[in-house]
Order: C-alpha cells, then sequence, then structure tokens
C-alpha cells in the first residue's frame, strides 16, 4: 500500500482533531464504515461510505461541483475499489469541515490529490465486507472476492453488499487494503457519465440561487464603484418606496483578502425588488485611493516597466552575451488586459444568523475558507457555522472568494433573518477579483542555423499576493514559475519581473499565470520559428530538445518526451502541414501546466479581415485519466473558454471604475463561433494529474500562430475584437 | 391581480405589473429552474416558452404575458422531454446552470422546425451563452433529436 502523499495527510490529520476519536458507529440499518481511531490517521472511510441495508449506498463527494465532474469523479474511484454497482450509487456533498481533509476546489488538484485516498476508502470498504462474508459463511476470507455489490464465494455463492451491514458494522477496518490492478478498473479510465446529468438537464439541480429556505429575504448591494472606496453616506428615502422592500442596511467592508467590499444593501421580500431598490439609492462614497486607475495608462508603466532591467528570476548562462555574439535577435512586447470569471450563476448566497449559530447554502468552491470567514465575523467558534455546498453555476475562481457569503451573513445578522444576497451581472462584472493584466518582453538570439541561442523572458503584472498583502508589487514564486519552467534546451536563459502595483482585487482566473505566459512563449516561439524560417512544429520540438526529466519542486516529473508527445500527437490529428483552403492556416501552442501536458493544433481562416475558428485539435497528458467523459469535456470548455479571452477578453478601468456591465460589452463566445473541437487523451498509468485548466492557455497563442501563417500579421495584443478581426 | 398559465396550472399572484416574468416566476411562484443570468437579454439563461416560442423571461413584464401559456424547463412538451434524453444521451452539461435556457431555446427551435440545417441552429442558440463551453455537445444533442424525431 502506497503511503498518503503530503498534503492530504496532514488534512486528515487536522481533520482527527475535530472528529474527538472519530470512530462513528452505525446505527439503525446503516452502515459506516467502522474503524479503529489510529487508522483515521491514514484515512477515515466512515466520512465518505455510506451503505444501506437494502444495499443503496451513499458516497460523499468532498469537493464542489461547478461542471468539471468531480462529484462523479470522485466518487466513482471509491465505487470501483469497492467493487460497487455504479447504479446503486447515489451522492451525497459534504458540509465544509476539515475533517474532510482540504476542500478548496481550485488548482485542478482534486482527482490529484484524493484519487489514492478514494481508492484506498472503497478497498477498505470491500474488505471489511468481504470479512463479513467470511464471518457469516464461517469460510476464509481468502476464498472470497466481491463483485457488482455481491461477495461471492468459489462456488458462485452470492451475497449482496446490503445483507451485510449487519455483520459488517461489528467489524475493524483491516489495516492493510490491497488496491486493485489498474487493468481491472471498472469505472475508472471510463467515459462514465455524469451521475448528475438529469438533474442538470430537467431544472431540479440546486444551485446557490436557487436556494430557499421560509421566511428569506433577498437582497442586493451597492457597492462603491471604486475597489475598497468608503460609504461616506446615503439616502434610503426612495429604495424604502419601492413595492416589496423592507429595509437598506449598511455593509461594513473588511480589509481582508476574502472580506466583502462594504457598501448599502437593499433588503426585498422578492430580488426585483432588491434590484431595484438598489437602484433607487442614493449613497455618497470616499473613493479611496484607487479613484485614479486607468487601465490604458496602467498598460504604459507596465510596458515600459518591461523594457527595462527587472528583477532575475531565473538565469542561466549569459543572456548578454548570446545577444551581442547571435547572428540575429528578436524583440517583442505583448499586452494581454484584465479578465473577470464571469460565470454564468452571479455570486450569491444564503446564510441564516441565528444569535451565535449560522448556517450557510452557498455555490462555493472553498466551503471551509467560508466557515472560517463567517465563523471570523460573527465572532462565533466555527463550530457554530455549518456551511452547505450547493451546485455551483461555474466558478472558474471566482467562487473560492466568499466575500460574497460574508456579506449575506452581514445582512442576516443586521435583519435577524434568513437572506439571499444575489449579486447583478454588473455586480460581478465591476467587482470581481480580476485575472492579472500584463506587458512581457521577449528578446531571442539566434545563430546562423536558426538555433534558439540566448531567451529573455520580462513580465510585470499585478500580483495575486496583493490581495493577501496589500501593497505587494513583485508576483510570488507561483506566478514566475510558469515562465521559468519552460523545457527548452536553450544555453542562456533569463526570466525577469517588473514591479507592478494593484489596483483592483486581483484573483486567479482558470489557468491563472499560465495564460499570460503561455500566451508570451507560445507567440514568441513561432516569431522565432518564422525568423529562423523553419516549420513552427519542428522548430518547436527542437526547442525542447532531448527527452529528459526537468527538475521540480514536486514529487511530479516534468517530462519533455510526455511534452513533446502531445505536441506530435496533436499536429499529426490535425494533419499539420496539409494543404488547406485558401485563407485558411494552422498555429500551435504547447504548454504544461497543473502538472498535465497539453498541446493544441488550431485551423483559422482570415477572410475580409475576419478569423473564424474552425478546428481545434487538443491532446491532454494528464496521466492516468479517471473520467476520460470528464476529460473531454473540460478539454472542450477549455477551447470556448480559451476563444472567448482571446476573441474578447478585456476589463478595462478609468478613474477607478471598472468600465465593462455585461455580456453586451464583456462579451462570451457563442454557438455559431465554436469550431469542432477533436480531443485525444494521452494513454498512460502515470499519476493522475489536472485537468480543468491546463486546456485553456494554448488556445489564445494558437490562434495568434494560425493568424499569423494566414495573413502574416502578428497580434501581440489580445482581445481580437481590438484589432476588429472578431 | 396577474394570472399566469405556467407548465399547465394558473398561479394568481400579486405582483408589481413591471415585475419581469422571471422573478415572479423565481421567487413569487417558485419554479427556480428557469435561471437568472444577466438581467438584460443577453445570455438566454432565462429562456421559457411563451406560446411554444423562446421568450427572454427576463425582459417580460408580468403584465404583458396575457393568457399565452408558458413551459419551464419543468414543463411537459415533446421536443423538450426529448432533448432532456439527448442531452443525457450526449453527456452536455457541465455546471449545468445555463442548461434550462438551452434546452428551452432549442425546444423552440424544433417547435418551427423539424429539420433544422446547422446553420438553423446556430442561428437558434446564438441567443444563449454557456460560459463552461457545451456548445459541440450541444449542437450535438439537437442534431441527435432531430434524428429522433425524422425516424419517427
Amino acid at each position: 500500500m502506497k503511503d498518503v502523499k503530503n498534503v492530504s495527510r496532514r488534512s486528515f490529520l487536522k481533520g482527527l482533531g475535530l472528529a474527538s476519536g472519530g470512530l462513528i458507529i452505525a446505527s439503525g440499518t446503516t452502515l459506516f464504515v467502522a474503524c479503529e481511531p489510529k487508522d483515521i490517521v491514514e484515512f477515515n472511510p466512515n466520512l465518505f461510505v455510506q451503505l444501506n441495508s437494502d444495499g443503496n449506498l451513499i458516497l460523499v463527494a468532498s469537493r464542489s461541483e461547478m461542471g468539471q465532474g468531480v462529484r462523479t469523479s470522485l466518487t466513482s474511484v471509491i465505487a470501483d475499489e469497492m467493487e460497487a454497482d455504479w447504479d446503486r450509487v447515489s451522492i451525497s456533498q459534504a458540509v465544509g469541515d476539515v475533517k474532510y481533509g482540504d476542500q478548496n476546489t481550485d488548482g485542478s488538484k482534486s482527482v490529484r490529490l484524493l484519487f489514492e485516498e478514494m481508492r484506498k476508502i472503497g478497498a477498505a470498504t470491500k474488505a471489511v465486507l468481504i470479512a463479513a462474508a467470511a464471518k457469516k459463511w464461517e469460510v476464509p476470507a481468502s476464498e472470497l472476492r466481491a463483485e457488482n455489490h455481491f461477495v461471492i464465494n468459489a462456488n458462485g455463492k452470492k451475497i449482496g453488499f446490503g445483507d451485510l451491514v449487519e455483520i459488517a458494522k461489528t467489524l475493524d477496518v483491516p489495516k492493510d487494503v490491497q488496491l486493485k490492478d489498474p487493468k481491472d478498473f471498472k469505472y475508472i479510465g471510463k467515459y462514465l457519465p455524469s451521475k448528475d446529468v438529469v438533474t442538470l438537464s430537467n431544472g431540479s439541480a440546486v444551485f446557490g440561487l436557487d436556494k430557499r429556505v421560509d421566511n428569506m429575504k433577498f437582497a442586493a448591494i451597492k457597492r462603491c464603484p471604486v475597489a475598497f472606496g468608503t460609504v461616506k453616506s446615503y439616502d434610503k428615502t426612495a429604495a424604502l418606496k419601492i413595492k416589496g422592500v423592507i429595509d437598506v442596511v449598511e455593509i461594513p467592508m473588511l480589509r481582508k483578502p476574502f472580506g466583502p467590499l462594504g457598501g448599502v444593501a437593499v433588503v426585498a421580500t422578492n430580488t426585483w425588488a432588491a434590484f431595484k431598490g438598489k437602484e433607487a439609492l442614493k449613497v455618497q462614497w470616499d473613493l479611496g485611493d484607487n479613484n485614479t486607475y486607468d487601465s490604458e495608462e496602467y498598460m504604459k508603466q507596465l510596458t515600459a516597466n518591461v523594457h527595462k532591467k527587472g528583477k532575475v528570476a531565473k538565469t542561466v548562462g549569459d543572456v548578454e552575451d548570446a545577444f551581442k555574439k547571435a547572428s540575429k535577435t528578436i524583440e517583442s512586447t505583448y499586452q494581454l488586459p484584465h479578465l473577470v470569471h464571469a460565470p454564468m450563476e452571479v455570486p450569491n448566497a444564503v446564510v441564516w444568523v441565528q444569535g451565535t449559530t449560522c448556517e450557510v447554502w452557498a455555490p462555493t468552491q472553498e466551503p471551509q475558507r467560508t466557515r472560517t470567514e463567517v465563523s471570523a465575523f460573527l465572532e462565533t467558534g466555527e463550530e457554530n457555522v455549518t456551511v452547505n455546498v450547493t451546485f455551483l453555476g461555474g466558478g472558474f475562481g471566482r467562487k473560492s472568494k466568499p466575500d460574497y457569503i460574508v456579506e449575506a451573513a452581514a445582512v442576516s445578522k443586521a435583519i435577524n433573518a434568513p437572506v439571499q444576497v444575489v449579486w447583478t451581472r454588473e455586480d460581478d462584472i465591476q467587482h470581481g477579483y480580476y485575472h492579472t493584466v500584463a506587458a512581457q518582453y521577449m528578446k531571442g538570439g539566434l545563430d546562423k542555423e536558426g538555433k534558439v541561442t540566448g531567451w529573455l523572458h520580462r513580465f510585470a503584472l499585478p500580483s495575486i499576493a496583493s490581495t493577501f498583502a496589500p501593497g505587494t508589487v513583485d508576483p510570488a514564486p507561483f506566478e514566475s514559475a510558469s515562465a521559468t519552467n519552460v523545457p527548452f534546451e536553450i544555453p542562456n536563459m533569463q526570466v525577469e519581473t517588473g514591479e507592478a502595483p494593484a489596483h483592483v482585487r486581483i484573483g486567479w482566473l482558470r489557468s491563472v499565470i499560465n495564460i499570460p505566459h503561455g500566451f508570451a512563449i507560445n507567440v514568441f516561439a513561432d516569431e522565432l520559428a518564422n525568423e529562423a524560417g523553419i516549420d513552427p512544429l519542428e522548430f518547436r520540438l527542437n526547442l525542447i530538445g532531448s527527452d529528459r526529466i526537468e527538475e521540480t519542486k514536486n514529487e511530479y516529473k516534468y517530462d519533455t518526451a510526455r511534452l513533446k508527445h502531445v505536441l506530435k500527437q496533436a499536429a499529426k490529428n490535425a494533419e499539420w502541414g496539409k494543404k488547406l483552403p485558401e485563407g485558411h492556416a494552422m498555429g500551435l501552442a504547447v504548454h504544461y501546466s497543473f502538472l498535465s501536458y497539453v498541446a493544441s493544433v488550431v485551423e483559422v481562416s482570415v477572410i475580409n479581415n475576419r478569423v473564424k475558428v474552425h478546428n481545434i485539435h487538443s491532446v491532454i497528458d494528464c496521466g492516468l485519466a479517471v473520467n476520460k467523459n470528464t476529460i473531454t469535456a473540460q478539454m472542450e470548455g477549455a477551447a470556448i473558454f480559451g476563444m472567448s479571452l482571446a476573441f474578447y477578453g478585456k476589463i478595462t478601468a478609468k478613474d477607478g471604475a471598472i468600465e465593462q456591465t455585461n455580456f453586451g460589452d464583456y462579451q462570451m463566445l457563442r454557438m455559431p463561433q465554436a469550431p469542432k473541437i477533436h480531443v485525444e487523451i494521452v494513454e498512460n498509468n502515470e499519476k493522475p494529474t489536472g485537468v480543468g485548466e491546463p486546456g485553456v492557455p494554448v488556445i489564445a497563442p494558437a490562434i495568434v500562430n494560425a493568424i499569423f501563417k494566414a495573413t502574416g500579421t502578428r497580434y501581440k495584443t489580445l482581445p481580437l475584437k481590438d484589432h476588429k478581426l472578431v | 391581480m396577474t394570472k399566469l398559465k405556467i407548465n399547465g396550472e394558473i398561479h394568481t399572484i400579486d405582483v408589481d405589473p413591471d415585475m419581469p416574468l422571471l422573478w415572479a416566476i423565481r421567487d413569487i411562484i417558485g419554479f427556480t429552474g428557469t435561471k437568472f443570468g444577466c438581467g438584460k437579454g443577453f445570455c438566454g439563461a432565462c429562456m421559457v416558452l411563451m406560446d411554444g416560442k423562446a421568450v427572454n423571461s427576463c425582459q417580460l413584464p408580468v403584465s404583458s404575458v396575457g393568457e399565452n401559456e408558458l413551459i419551464t424547463v419543468e414543463g411537459e412538451t415533446e421536443n423538450l422531454q426529448l432533448l432532456q434524453k439527448s442531452w443525457e444521451e450526449h453527456n452536455v452539461p457541465q455546471c449545468g446552470f445555463c442548461q434550462s435556457g438551452q434546452l428551452i431555446t432549442a425546444t423552440a427551435l424544433l417547435n418551427g422546425n423539424s429539420n433544422p440545417s446547422e446553420e438553423d441552429i446556430n442561428n437558434a442558440m446564438v441567443r444563449n451563452i454557456c460560459r463552461c463551453g457545451t456548445y459541440p455537445r450541444i449542437k450535438k444533442a439537437i442534431n441527435h433529436s432531430v434524428e429522433l424525431k425524422n425516424k419517427g
């Protein structure tokens, strides 16, 4: 049996503290697989598995479902090891509690961190059921096996899992469990449909916005147009005249990473009245220090900062010397704007504060952080706060930050009733945690044969760290990593960073720093290929160079052979180099992120200065593919997400306020623009790695490279809408 | 008092006549399958069928509905159920939030066109945003439904 790995081991240890001995004994006809307290240090099946005597099996999903299929993926792993019948499984969503280990659903890491844990929980449960049958039949357990919800003996005699509950609940979980041979996986590695597909197609799935509690009020909040501005005074007369408006209350600003921005809340008997009341409110603001933020001017500053020497984040060889000796050098500057998440379901939460206790129902990626923040706000113990996790109508990182949930706690406390705080779409666009805005400068040197001898990558972008430590102007180490870990065999490489103060809340958005870095690296590599007169595919494979393991700071190996493989496969699938219709061309990009390898080849046409994407061939190597249905869907979705940001994604600020308002001026890709998306998943038995995010960063640079091939024009700023191409 | 016929039942509600149908359905009557996405008619999450045609319920005051029959994603109408089956068959939803609206728009499409071309599908579905990017699967599922219909 493999060891429990780093993060999850600590999480389970932490969980033990609250579990007070942790032994959960079955009651009635229900089995919670019992285990010795000391075993809980390693795993705790009784938290995740509930088998009823009728054979129905309830498996707990500890991570939040926002479309990435995590509920199905995680529980299917338990079911597979347990030899359960998938049709007998239903899924229960965990509340926020440290006993479940880390529940922070971001960073494309749920399956990666929990795969082994879920396997062991399934295997342990199976072992207990086999032991129960052995006891009942008075035979050695070694003569029995489990299959499809039954324990079976050598003669084919069967007993259902449910019929073993009464005996099983008197038994201990064995210390060592035998995991299945991967070749015997029944659900893992298949195209398993989502357990939630029916409720998500008939309107019955309960998202945060759909939660209803008796006597619940609805609230909308007017916030300062400038980040961290405060309320000077307000006049609620007009708001209170709106039919359905009940109350108007001020919400404090908490200057902490996930604190509410503060503002004035209008409480009503329905959402529409709350929205109308909010419009009618008159608020005087103290705009604060960010009221001069102008994103256009700011981009000029960032650009100036990358046109001078920055702080060195990595250096190999001597780039300056390489540039002196190069037969040719080229330079490029790339500018990418702020983005906002805009999940289809706006931030919202139902909170009911009753004295010192509180119950939350919210679409959150981070239920434990929610619990911490809400209890801190209410000055009550975490044990007094229950956080129920609803379905999330998209997350993309926005719903990792529970500011909107603390807002609802503040309103509920003020009005002494359950309340649902609902953001308008305008609130969502204008008061978000924005994806960074980036200027990047690249310089490369080529020798006579077209080999790259020097590579300089300089970037300046406001850091996510500024949200945690206001005043931060330098990137956090993880924000340099996707530039410093580029596995190109270039003798002289340097990565530098420039300063970038933040004037809005900076947060992580699907793929995070890999969006700007993946863009600059892939577009610049294409520019170098063009200068060298070498086909971009051949040129890129040469840049990656030999098969080797790059040094990493984690247990996962960065294998250049796997990186080259995804690129070659994408090129092969797209028939790279084939003759295309007039005006059509292909472009490629390859990027390693969230420990996975992804390449995309994009076919575009540019006709009458209008770009159309026809085909996207993406290949992902994410180790063992736990659910191919989900992985394919995530890669399709990543392509569309990447196209949206390439075509339209741009948030701007003027006088400190965000200028975009809704989907009219912050546009999304729509069906007529969606290309054919072809996904290949590399087959291997490496450890599972990220899926939700790694498909995004390659899309925009591949499109830009394809447009260059088609037109000879290189677009170094996004979105393409600004170039009137869409 | 306003009378609304939704999914075959009459609901009598006392609301401001300007209240958009979306909020009457969600907050007053209590069908939450119809979603709020943008409030401005850009995204289609709030689509309902009014006499078989897809309308943005966030843009329609309850007073303008009159006697027209409304069907939401929870309702029953042949093409909707057919499409829901195809949605399952093709594993369309990711987060699922926009899918009520997508299904309603697709239902209206099939109500008016039993054999839509790709262009017809694009022209109809352009009204709905899916931030997760399920468009390719939506298209496949619509085509699947059309095949099932044409098979009889």
